[in-house]
């Protein structure tokens, strides 16, 4: 029976095809496809169900489900777009089999249903994979960016360094940031380190632990840490919270940080407008 | 007049959910950016203690309205293995997972009201309220 039933839709599919059509167009009004240009919303309509019929012709060959999968992730479309089409597709298949073959028994109605079910739900499958596939592939790639981006370290000029975190901070990130901290301090043989916290948005007890164990893992290596960047409203609740950190060198901003950081190294900074006037005297009297 | 919502804890990254949540009500409240970063912080504990010692459980969120103030009320809520000293647990610097110890105390001094009840075996909740300045 499921070749008789294959031959049947095989042969009528212009006909279940435009009564899929018309129910999809239908289905269209209010959903998320509106901002979709009807021309295009068609048009791939008709090669979603051209790509049914000939899954259903042919099981074996996945490769132009797979190409189509992919035009319509890449198109941005939801996942509905295609579980949707394929629920009415097995309806509108199904109403198509049972109007055709005028005494339909109960025995052969679930039979009817069975064999659409082995047609449908392969495409289903099938489909579903290309998307989640694609979906843990997008989120693999992030993950490994945020890595990337969650503690970098700036070696601004000689022995001192920048690391600037923004963002929210959990364990996974924590741990990083202490990596990444002492292996800089060694690599750029830095004396001083000015963590920027101005772009964290809660420093609770877990944040402010993991900061005040690398500070001092800093500190064990003979370099100093300082804590920059702490807004007033984390100040506040730092010292609600009841945490110490006095023992630890804090500026309100990096750039009171960065000073401290030149005088630690003993450096200081020296305006050149004035000799730029000399530069322009010796370049003049070279002339 | 009762506004409710929740969020549950289950991972990690839900603690950032829970906080932002806060925020955002303690925001349209009317609360000024250190109260909302006090109502924030002391949400990232709660939700944090959950996730560590209970692993699963819910911050609830509630505007109090009373006839000459109103505020926000947190409730975090679990049915973890709960807590056999809970004066023990209000001092600062105590802690059984190696933390500063800060969380519960901090809580307390961060918020207006401070309520723990807690059952070993049965699991701990805690009532947190902030009044609107
Ligand atoms: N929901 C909970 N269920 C069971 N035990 C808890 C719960 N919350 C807190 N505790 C217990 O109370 C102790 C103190 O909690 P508190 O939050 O003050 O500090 P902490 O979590 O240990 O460290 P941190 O300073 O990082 O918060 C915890 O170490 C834990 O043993
Ligand atoms: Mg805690």
């Amino acid at each position: 029976m499921p070749e008789v039933l294959r031959r049947i839709v095989l042969e009528h599919s212009d006909e279940v095809a435009a009564k899929w059509l018309k129910e999809i167009a239908e289905k269209r009004k209010g959903d998320y496809t509106s901002s979709i240009s009807t021309e295009l919303y068609e048009s791939t309509n008709r090669e979603f169900v051209n790509n049914i019929f000939a899954s259903i012709d042919h099981p074996d060959e996945i490769a132009k489900l797979d190409a189509f999968a992919e035009r319509i992730i890449n198109l941005g479309w939801p996942l509905s777009y295609i579980t949707d089409g394929l629920q009415s597709f097995r309806r509108v298949t199904i109403d198509f089999i049972l109007t055709e073959s005028s005494s339909v028994e109960t025995v052969e109605f679930s039979k009817i249903l069975t064999v659409v079910d082995d047609w449908v739900e392969p495409i289903i499958k099938q489909l579903v994979n290309q998307y989640s596939g694609n979906w843990e592939h997008t989120v693999s790639l992030q993950r490994l960016a945020l890595q990337e981006l969650s503690a970098p370290l700036i070696p601004v000029m000689e022995n001192i360094t920048i690391m600037p975190l923004i963002g929210t901070i959990d364990t996974e990130r924590a741990k990083q940031i202490m990596e990444n901290l002492l292996e800089g301090v060694m690599k750029h043989n830095s004396e001083v380190v000015l963590m920027d916290i101005t772009g964290v948005p809660v420093v609770d007890t877990m944040v402010a632990h993991h900061i005040i164990q690398a500070a001092e893992a800093v500190r064990l290596i003979g370099a100093t840490c300082i804590l920059v960047g702490i807004r007033p409203e984390i100040a506040q609740t730092i010292v609600n919270l009841g945490i110490d950190l006095s023992n630890f060198p804090t500026k309100s901003s990096l750039r009171k940080g960065f000073q401290s950081a030149l005088e630690i190294t003993n450096r200081e900074i020296v305006n050149l407008d004035n000799s730029t006037n000399d530069m322009t005297d010796i370049l003049d009297s070279l002339k | 007049m009762e506004i409710k919502s929740c969020v549950k804890i289950r991972k990690e990254w839900d603690i950032v959910s829970a906080r932002q949540m806060g925020r955002e009500m303690a925001k349209e409240l009317g609360f000024g950016t250190v109260d909302q970063a006090r109502i924030a912080t002391a949400i990232s504990e709660l939700a944090r203690n959950i996730y560590l010692y209970a692993e699963d459980g819910q911050i609830d969120y509630e505007v109090i309205t009373e006839v000459n103030r109103r505020g926000i009320k947190i409730t975090a809520h679990d049915n973890g293995p709960g807590i056999e000293d809970l004066g023990r647990v209000m001092e600062d610097g105590y802690s059984t997972s190696g933390g500063l110890g800060a969380g519960l105390p901090g809580v307390k001094r961060l918020m207006n009201h401070f309520d723990l009840q807690s059952e070993p075996g049965k699991g701990t909740t805690v009532t947190a309220i902030k009044w609107v300045r």
